[in-house]
C-alpha cells in the first residue's frame, strides 16, 4: 500500500474509533489499524460505558448500539471476610433517556462503533500489529506493519494502541511503566438468566446494577472488585496494583475464586456459569504518569497516555474524549498545512483544560498514597465492619458504652492522632 | 461451581502462532538471580512454569495483559504482540 493518508489511527479501541469517527466524519482520509482478529478481540473492560462522551461522538447512539443495561443503582460494598458495610443510590431517572452510563460487552460494542467509523469514511484494517512508527528527520511519517510490504504514510500517526503503550516508549515518549503504574485484573462473564438477575438485584428488565466491592475482596492490596449486571449475564472481576500482586505473592486468578466463593457474593452467583475468563491491565498511574502527549507527526490517546481515573473507573470515556480532541486538533492543523508538534501542541493543552486534566489531577497522590499507606484498605474496612456490628447487636450494652468500644477500636495501636492523620491524609488526596 | 484455570482456559479462544511472541532472554537469570520467580505467581494465565533449570512458556495460553513484561524484577523476558489476527480472541467483554 503506497498511497498516503491524512491520519493513521493505531488501535481500534474507544480512543483510536472515536479519533477515526471523528477524523472521517470531516473527511480526513483515515486508517484505522487494529491488531485482534476483529476490534474487540482484544480488549477487556468491566463494562460501564458513559453516555456523556459517547453520544458527544454519536448522538443518541443508545437507540442502536449493542449494550447490556442502562445501570440505575450504583452499590458501594465495604468487605470483610464475613460481612460488609454497604452503601448505594438507585435513581429511575437514570432509567430513561438520556440515561447516565450502561453495562456493555466491549467484544461486540468495539466492533459496531468501528463499522460506524467506517460509514464515516474510514478504512479499517483487522489482524495487523503496527510494530513502530516510521520516522524521518525526527518526525513521525508512518508506521511499519508486520505485513509483508507493510510501510503506510501518513501526516499524522495517532497511538491508540492501549494500555501497554509499546509505540509511544518505543518513540522514548515515555519509559516502561512501573508495576505501581498499572492495575492487574481478571475477570470472568457468567452466564445468568434475565428472570434470577432482575430478582436477585431487584431490578427490571431494562434497569441494570454496578457493584464496586472494597477491602476483604483485594486481601488490602490496593484495589477494587466489581459485579455488573448484562442482559443475561454478569461481569465479575478483581483486580490491584501489579506491585500490590507481586508484594503479596497473589495470584489473580486465585483472588477472583475467592470473590466468587465469598459468602457475600456466593449466593448472588448461585447457578451461573462461567463463559470467559479474561485479563487485561489497567493504567493507574494517573496525572504524574501521563507520558509525552504530542511530537513531529504523532500523538498519543487513551490508554496509551494512561488516561484512567481509578477512582471512579472511568477509562472508556476518557479514551473517547481524548480520541475526539485529537481528531479535532488535526483538522485544525490541516488548515494550518502543517503537522508539527507546535500545530498539534493545542490537543495537550485542551486535554489537560478538559475534565480529564483537572480529574486526574485532582486525584494525583491518591493512589501513591493509598499503596503507601495500606492501613485504610487492610485495617479501617474490617474496623468499619466491626463498628456497625457493635452498634446493631443487641447485646445489652449501653450505646454509650458501645460508641467508647468501637472508638477505642479505632485508636487502639494508632492513637486518636493516629487516626486523625490518616483521616487527614485520606481527605487530602480525594478532597 | 469453582473452575480450574485450565478449565476456564478452554472457554477462550486462541489462534495460536506457531512462533513464540514471548521469550526469556536467559534462563540462568531465572535460575540464580530470582528466588521469588514472581511471573510463576502473578501471570493469570500461569503461562511461565519453573521446570527446575530453565522456564518453560506457554505462550498459546496468553492473554497478552503484558504484566510478565513490566512485573518482571530483571527485565528479563522479551515481549511482543503475537502476528496480527494471533492470540487470543474475546468474544464477550
Ligand atoms: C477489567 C477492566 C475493567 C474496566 N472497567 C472499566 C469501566 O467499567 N468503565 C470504563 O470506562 N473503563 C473501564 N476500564 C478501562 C477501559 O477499558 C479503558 O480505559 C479503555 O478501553 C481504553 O480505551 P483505548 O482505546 O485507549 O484502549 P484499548 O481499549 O485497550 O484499545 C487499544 C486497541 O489497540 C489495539 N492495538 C494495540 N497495539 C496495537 C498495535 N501495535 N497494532 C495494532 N493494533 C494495536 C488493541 O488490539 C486494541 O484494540 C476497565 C479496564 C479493565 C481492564
Ligand atoms: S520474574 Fe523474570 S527473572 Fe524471575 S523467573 Fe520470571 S522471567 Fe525469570
Ligand atoms: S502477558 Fe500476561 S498472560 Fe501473557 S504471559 Fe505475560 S503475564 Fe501471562
Amino acid at each position: 500500500m503506497s498511497e498516503k493518508f491524512d491520519v493513521i489511527v493505531v488501535g481500534a479501541g474507544p480512543a483510536g474509533t472515536s479519533c477515526a469517527y471523528t477524523a472521517a466524519k470531516n473527511g480526513l482520509k483515515v486508517l484505522l489499524i487494529e491488531r485482534g482478529e476483529f476490534p474487540g478481540a482484544k480488549n477487556v473492560m468491566g463494562g460501564i460505558l458513559y453516555r456523556k462522551q459517547m453520544e458527544e461522538i454519536i448522538p443518541e447512539f443508545w437507540k442502536e448500539a449493542p449494550l447490556e443495561r442502562p445501570v440505575v443503582e450504583q452499590r458501594f460494598w465495604f468487605m470483610d471476610k464475613e460481612s460488609m458495610v454497604t452503601t448505594s443510590y438507585k435513581g429511575l431517572e437514570w432509567a430513561q433517556e438520556p440515561y447516565n452510563n450502561f453495562t456493555v460487552l466491549r467484544a461486540k460494542f468495539d466492533k459496531w462503533f468501528a463499522d460506524k467509523a467506517v460509514e464515516q469514511g474510514a478504512l479499517l484494517i483487522n489482524e495487523t500489529v503496527v510494530t513502530e512508527c516510521i520516522v524521518e528527520d525526527e518526525k513521525v511519517v508512518g508506521v511499519r506493519t508486520d505485513r509483508p510490504d507493510g510501510e503506510i504514510y501518513a501526516d499524522v500517526v495517532v497511538l491508540a494502541d492501549g494500555v501497554n503503550s509499546l509505540l509511544a516508549k518505543k518513540l522514548g515518549f515515555h519509559k516502561e511503566w512501573k508495576p505501581e503504574e498499572v492495575a492487574l485484573t481478571v475477570m470472568e462473564v457468567m452466564k445468568m438468566p434475565k428472570g434470577s438477575i432482575n430478582e436477585r438485584f431487584n431490578v427490571e428488565d431494562n434497569q441494570g446494577v454496578s457493584v464496586e466491592i472494597f477491602g476483604e475482596s483485594t486481601k488490602g492490596a490496593l484495589g477494587t472488585a466489581f459485579l455488573y449486571t448484562n442482559k443475561d449475564s454478569i461481569n465479575i472481576g478483581v483486580g490491584t496494583t501489579l506491585s500490590g500482586m507481586i508484594k503479596k505473592k497473589m495470584k489473580p486468578h486465585q483472588l477472583l475464586e475467592e470473590l466468587k466463593s465469598h459468602p457475600m457474593i456466593k449466593p448472588y452467583l448461585e447457578g451461573a456459569e462461567t463463559l470467559e475468563y479474561l485479563a487485561h491491565l489497567i493504567p493507574e498511574g494517573g496525572y504524574n504518569s501521563i507520558p509525552k502527549l504530542v511530537g513531529d507527526g504523532v500523538m498519543v490517546i487513551g490508554d496509551a497516555a494512561q488516561l484512567v481515573n481509578a477512582i471512579h473507573r472511568e477509562g472508556s470515556n476518557m479514551a473517547m474524549a481524548s480520541g475526539k480532541m485529537a481528531a479535532e486538533t488535526i483538522l485544525k492543523a490541516k488548515e494550518l498545512g502543517e503537522f508539527t508538534e507546535r500545530n498539534l501542541d493545542s490537543y495537550r493543552t485542551d486535554l489537560y483544560d478538559s475534565f480529564i486534566g483537572k480529574d486526574l489531577k485532582k486525584y494525583k497522590d491518591a493512589a501513591h498514597t493509598f499503596e503507601e499507606h495500606p492501613v485504610y484498605f487492610e485495617q479501617y474496612v474490617p474496623l468499619m465492619n466491626r463498628a456497625m456490628s457493635t452498634m446493631f447487636t443487641v447485646d445489652g450494652t449501653a450505646k454509650w458504652d458501645k460508641q467508647k468500644k468501637i472508638m477505642n477500636s479505632f485508636t487502639a495501636g494508632r492513637g486518636k492522632l493516629g487516626v486523625a492523620k490518616d483521616l487527614y491524609r485520606a481527605w487530602r488526596v480525594v478532597k | 461451581m469453582a473452575k480450574t484455570l485450565e478449565e476456564k482456559q478452554y472457554l477462550v479462544r486462541f489462534n495460536c502462532d506457531t512462533k513464540s511472541h514471548l521469550e526469556v532472554k536467559d534462563h540462568d537469570v531465572c535460575a540464580t538471580k530470582c528466588p521469588d520467580k514472581d511471573c510463576t505467581i502473578f501471570c493469570p494465565a500461569d503461562v511461565y512454569k519453573w521446570e527446575g533449570d530453565r522456564m518453560f512458556v506457554g505462550y498459546e495460553g496468553c492473554h497478552e495483559c503484558g504484566s510478565c513484561r513490566i512485573g518482571c524484577p530483571f527485565d528479563n523476558i522479551k515481549w511482543e504482540y503475537p502476528k496480527g489476527g494471533h492470540g487470543i480472541v474475546f468474544r464477550l467483554a
